[in-house]
């Protein structure tokens, strides 16, 4: 089979200078004769066509009544069912779609089976004809020289200078689109010593007794829900997640021996990827989870990436109990929290 | 003056006509419709794909506009009063509270919503197929070269303008949308840092976000769309619409229906079905629950947390991405600044690299080709096999990546886990476009050959004769001229080494060229020619030896080099 | 069309998994001390009922979590090690018996929920058994359960944060590491919610009552019973997985009836 079906790879000239290859091309039997349908043929197939049309032009017209009969007849209001706005969705959603399909159906089964349908050829017409492109080379070259841009080259270049210049004001007046600027704000959170982990959302403290085995609370700090700007922005950098391990389970590092508190540790909630809040712990793997890129952190190894895009471990807070049994931070976090930024070092 | 005495001696009867005789003389109307009135439009289902993007931009802009009326895009916060009962009370900003309002407490704003956001997800869709048409049919050559560009800048354009509508609503999904990215903003060297600031002005969410990308959605992007659709379109009347190869079609001609009234008709037609398909996704199936997500808060987030579907390639390239292999993090530290490749790479280098391929393509392939002639009548997919190889590896490249960011979906749903799947599409991420390149180049080669085989010998009946020696033999039915022309009529051009200059040397750049010839022309199937086809028809009137004619007549054209 | 907006995601394939290390929680419940469980033990269950369940336990427990329920080392029959049961409380039993999770089938990453094997009395007696080995949460009372006094909004606002990420917004589920998933929470009781968050069970974490208190948790079953009585205002929900769905329902959906309509539309007329 294959053989015979393999063209010649080699025979000659290029695409470009195929002109030899014409001779061997079949001839063009041209447009096929028009066949006639069947509303052209048979009057009744025609009247039947013309029926169908005003049929469909008559389902849009019931279409559009179903509309307002869904949204007359149902009212919003606060006593109104989630089923109810369902429904009314539904009868404004069938209204609108009935009312469009009666007549875009229409009109195309009218051009289908009704209008003309012998196929037209027309000439196709050069882009640019040579003589067109001569008028026009002519034209701007009188443009150029009347205009004396080619013979006055220093009013040419102060132009240029000018123009450039007159673009960078467009651009500098957008400096203000921030009134800060400056990227240390990123190394700064709520943190600091002796302020509390609260729960979030309530902000309410937590004891240290209160982190049970197993247990995960989202935590943000004390005072942050009484703060009345920055709020969002203090605790996008701010939450933190907070677990109690068997103390026996932890690997710490040098350094950070007294940064958990009889297992209770914890960490930033926002990925070192780009900044999603990893909050999914599982209690038995001691395995955090992002959802968004699914980087996955062992708390076992101080937040240690064990797989996923995120390179670095989540930053640790530090944390300790007051005087009053109350978990509290012991100084902010020691690296900036979130993604990698230019100047993060 | 005599302009004046030409309008002087028309004197409309009716009334419809003196209206339309002083618009007319006022604008130069005749002219218009004299261009216009009766142009050809070639009929094709796979042409119809640009008139779906621009009707669901039509629909988005109406659909749009009315949510306009009742949207606030302040970053205020407030604590909601409507009518959904499981966030009464609950702190958020005006703008989630606003949308709320069109969702449960408009009559049809919920309806509406839907509409917008169905559209959306059409109008990028449709771009996308429309520009795979145009590629698969190499409608992007000369003199489209311009056009095709025209076509991916409106591309970006309705990625952006789909962006910038996610994250108007301030819930809880498209707030970590726009948190990621921030991420990836700040991955930039040197400016990331700034760029992130002045774009939230100041920290991360801060309260300018919404506002500005409302401005973005609702006046500059689409005012860019639009100007880049009239230019589009503008181009299309210019160059006049491609058309298949076939019998009557030639380069110089385009055969089809006039625009009055068939295909005025057809096309205004299509709108309402367009906008019926919109409505009835909107009536049906609910997109985008806000209320289900709750207001924006950095604090919480929903399992399967993704972006609509035109950004899933870059987050599943981020999620494919492994920041640490080994010991060895992608993350780098250089002299007091932050590098992060493990961002950088996936957000950046996929979607650069497809989209500088989308717009350097034409200039590629007329490079290699050599071939600077017009082209209006379009390629079939087979018989441009090595085009169509490589568009599929990118269409397959993509679509890994856009696995890969539902790879948790992917993993609950077929039981599987989360992190075996992002292994495979690991190795697909490298594979996949390979595979697929080789797979696709052999079935347009295979069908290529099908083609010839049917020009050659026509067609199987299925009618099984035994003939007076006892063999059986399958009647072939010859084609008609017409048929037989659409399968014999192409071009299929061939291998173009290298060429030495006029200094009688060939550059390294030239080297290559042949090489990518030699690639895209190695394996081809010729067309029949006319001589073949005599060659299988003389033997043809005893079809028991019918495959052994057309044998012969391979063997004569192959030892006729 | 509520056909349609349910929460499909009851594996059909009801592969009932070995549930790894369930209740190492509630042993350590017992070594690290409980608290705010005081109140834990208002069930009271009688002698005979603890009776009942070891036998039971006995049966059918036994192999895995060891005679007397103190845990077992990985047996010689491929049996994996079953946790000490000691202190993990009636409610821990509840949901694991309750949902059918327990006993297990096979060994896999997570226990699956299965047609429960034991009846209400039964499940009632190895409660009994398990409660009286240790102190540990108990079966949660009506009154905590009582939805009609819950905050849906309060509830939505505590379940977004700390149960969304791992059960999706619209408690539609979600994935966990290498093979664990978070189940969708639609069709599950009150009270089996109740016992999940006090409990822990398998990677869940635990929710006690100082991290989330009683009226709290009331709040988030409100919430949920709430959202899923309610159904999707804009048709069908498509699973509430977000735009994953939405997207693959527009690229088959939406555009083969468009596609059709192309072609039906460029076709020539008979």
């Amino acid at each position: 089979m294959g053989d015979h079906s393999h063209g010649d790879p080699n025979t000659s000239g290029t695409v470009a200078t195929a002109g030899q290859a014409e001779v061997e091309k079949f001839q063009d039997p041209g447009l096929p004769p028009h066949r006639p349908r069947l509303a052209d043929k048979d009057p009744r197939a025609e009247k039947r066509a013309e029926r169908q049309v005003a049929i469909l032009f008559a389902i849009s017209m019931l279409g559009t009544l179903l509309f307002f009969v869904g949204y007359f007849a149902i009212q919003l209001d606060e006593t109104t069912a989630i089923s109810t706005l369902r429904l009314q969705n539904l009868l404004l959603g069938m209204g609108t779609a009935f009312a469009m399909f009666g007549i875009g159906i229409g009109i195309v089964h009218w051009a289908k089976t009704l209008m003309p349908d012998h196929e037209v050829a027309e000439e196709r017409h050069e882009i640019r004809p040579e003589e067109d492109r001569q008028v026009a080379e002519k034209m701007i070259g009188q443009i150029l020289d009347e205009s004396g841009i080619k013979r006055r080259p220093l009013i040419r270049n102060t132009l240029i200078g000018a123009g450039v210049l007159a673009i960078l004001p467009a651009i500098g007046i957008f400096r203000d689109l921030s009134q800060n600027l400056n990227p240390d704000i990123l190394r700064q959170t709520m943190w600091a010593k002796g302020v509390r982990l609260a729960r979030d959302p309530e902000g309410t403290p937590i004891k240290a007794a209160d982190v049970t085995m197993g247990s995960a609370f989202h935590v943000i700090p004390e005072g942050l829900n009484d703060l009345h700007e920055g709020k969002l922005e203090a605790k996008a950098k701010a939450v933190v997640l907070l677990m109690r391990l068997d103390p026996a389970d932890l690997n710490i590092s040098p350094g950070r021996e007294d940064w958990n508190y009889n297992g209770i540790v914890a960490y930033s909630k926002i990925c070192t990827h780009v900044g999603c809040p990893v909050a999914l712990y599982e209690q038995q793997t001691h395995h955090l989870l992002c959802p968004c890129h699914q980087s996955t952190f062992d708390l076992t190894h101080e937040c240690k990436v064990i797989f996923g895009p995120a390179a670095r471990p989540l930053p640790q807070l530090p944390i300790t109990v007051d005087s009053e049994g109350y978990l509290v931070a012991q100084s902010d976090f020691h690296s900036p929290v979130g993604p990698s930024f230019w100047e993060r070092g | 003056m005599s302009a004046t005495s030409s309008t002087e001696n028309y004197v409309p009867k009716t009334s419809v006509g003196r209206i339309a005789n002083f618009v007319d003389s006022r604008t130069g109307g005749s002219a218009m419709v004299k261009e216009l009135g009766r142009k050809i439009f070639p009929d094709h289902w796979s042409f119809m794909f640009g008139e779906v993007a621009l009707y669901s931009f039509v629909i988005l802009l109406l659909s749009g506009t009315f949510l306009t009326f009742f949207f606030n895009p302040s970053m205020a916060e407030t604590h909601y009063t409507g009518s959904y009962v499981p966030l009464q009370g609950v702190e958020m900003s005006v703008a989630y509270a606003s949308t709320l309002d069109i969702s449960f407490d408009v009559r049809g704003g919920l309806f509406m919503r839907q509409v917008h956001h169905w559209a959306a997800l059409l109008f990028v869709a449709s771009v996308s197929v429309h520009m795979l048409r145009v590629f698969f049919t190499g409608a992007f050559r000369r003199p489209r070269e311009l056009n095709w560009v025209v076509g991916g800048v409106l591309l970006i354009l309705a990625l952006a303008a789909g962006f910038t509508g996610y994250s108007l609503p301030d819930d809880l999904l498209s707030g970590n949308g726009l948190r990621i990215i921030d991420g990836v903003i700040k991955a930039i060297p040197l400016v990331g840092t700034y760029i992130s600031m002045l774009l939230f002005g100041g920290e991360f969410p801060g309260t300018a976000i919404v506002g500005r990308l409302y401005v973005l959605h609702i006046l500059l992007v689409p005012a860019m769309i639009l100007l880049m659709i009239a230019i589009h379109l503008f181009m299309l009347i210019v160059h006049k619409h491609t058309q298949y190869p076939g019998p009557g079609r030639t380069e110089n001609n385009v055969v089809g229906y006039p625009v009055g009234p068939v295909y005025a008709a057809k096309a205004g037609g299509f709108f309402f079905i367009v906008f019926g398909v919109v409505a009835l996704l909107a009536a049906n199936f609910q997109i985008l629950p806000i209320w289900d997500y709750g207001p924006y808060d950095p604090s919480p987030i929903s399992a399967g947390t993704q972006p609509d579907w035109y950004i899933g390639f870059v987050d599943g390239a981020l999620r494919l991405m492994p920041g640490v292999i080994g010991n060895f993090p992608f993350e780098f530290v250089i002299l007091g600044h932050t590098l992060s490749l493990n961002v950088l790479l996936p957000a950046l280098v996929p979607a650069g690299i497809l989209f500088t391929l989308l717009f350097t393509w034409p200039w590629i392939e007329r490079w290699v080709t050599r071939d600077d002639r017009e082209h209006h009548l379009l390629d079939r997919p087979r018989n441009a096999p090595t085009r169509t190889g490589i568009g599929v590896a990118g269409v397959i490249w993509y679509c890994v990546m856009w696995a890969a960011a539902s790879s948790d979906l992917i993993a609950t749903h077929f039981h599987v886990s989360l992190n075996d799947v992002t292994y495979w599409l690991r190795v697909l991420f490298f594979l996949g476009p390979i595979v697929g390149y080789i797979v696709a180049k052999r079935i347009a080669l295979a069908l290529q050959r099908k083609d010839r085989e049917i020009a050659l010998h026509g067609r199987e009946t299925g009618r099984i004769v035994r003939l007076p020696h006892g063999e059986f033999i399958e009647v072939h039915e010859p084609l008609d001229d017409y048929h037989q022309f659409r399968l014999v009529n192409f071009e299929s051009p061939e291998v173009l080494p290298a060429q030495p200059d006029a200094n009688g040397r060939i550059s390294g750049k030239e080297k290559l060229r042949g090489r990518l010839s030699r690639l895209f022309f190695e394996d081809r199937v010729a067309p029949v020619t006319p001589a073949e086809l005599e060659a299988a028809h003389e033997h043809g009137h005893h079809p028991a030896i019918e495959e052994t004619a057309a044998e012969t007549a391979a063997e004569t054209q192959v030892t006729g080099r | 069309m509520k056909a349609l907006s349910q929460r499909r995601r009851h594996p059909l394939a009801a592969i009932a998994l070995l549930l790894l290390g369930l209740l190492v929680t509630g042993g350590l419940y017992a070594v690290a001390g409980t608290v705010n469980e005081a109140k834990a033990q208002t069930t009271t269950y009688s002698a005979q009922d603890v009776e009942q369940g070891e036998k039971l336990f006995v049966a059918n427990c036994a192999t895995c979590h060891g005679i007397n329920a103190v845990g077992a080392e990985p047996g010689a029959h491929g049996f994996q090690a079953g946790p000490s049961l000691i202190g993990v409380g009636a409610a821990a039993v509840d949901f694991q018996v309750g949902t059918g999770r327990m006993p297990m089938q096979m060994s896999g990453p997570q226990a699956q929920v299965k047609p429960k094997q034991f009846d209400e009395e039964q499940t009632r007696q190895l409660a009994a058994y398990v409660a009286s080995l240790g102190a540990g949460p108990a079966v949660p009372s009506e009154e905590v359960l009582d939805t009609t006094k819950g905050n849906a909004a309060k509830g939505g606002e505590l379940f977004r944060t700390n149960c969304a990420m791992c059960h999706n917004a619209a408690a539609a589920g979600g994935a966990l590491t290498r093979g664990k998933f978070a189940p969708a929470l639609g069709g599950v009781t009150g009270e089996h919610i109740y016992e999940a968050m006090v409990t822990g069970p398998q990677n869940m974490p635990v929710f006690n009552d100082a991290n989330i208190s009683p009226e709290g948790k009331r709040d988030i079953i409100t919430f949920l019973h709430t959202i899923e009585e309610q159904g999707s205002p804009g048709g069908a929900a498509l699973g509430s997985l977000g735009p994953v769905s939405e997207g693959l329902l527009l690229w088959t959906g939406g555009l083969a009836v468009i596609i059709g309509f192309t072609i039906w539309l460029t076709q020539r007329s008979s």
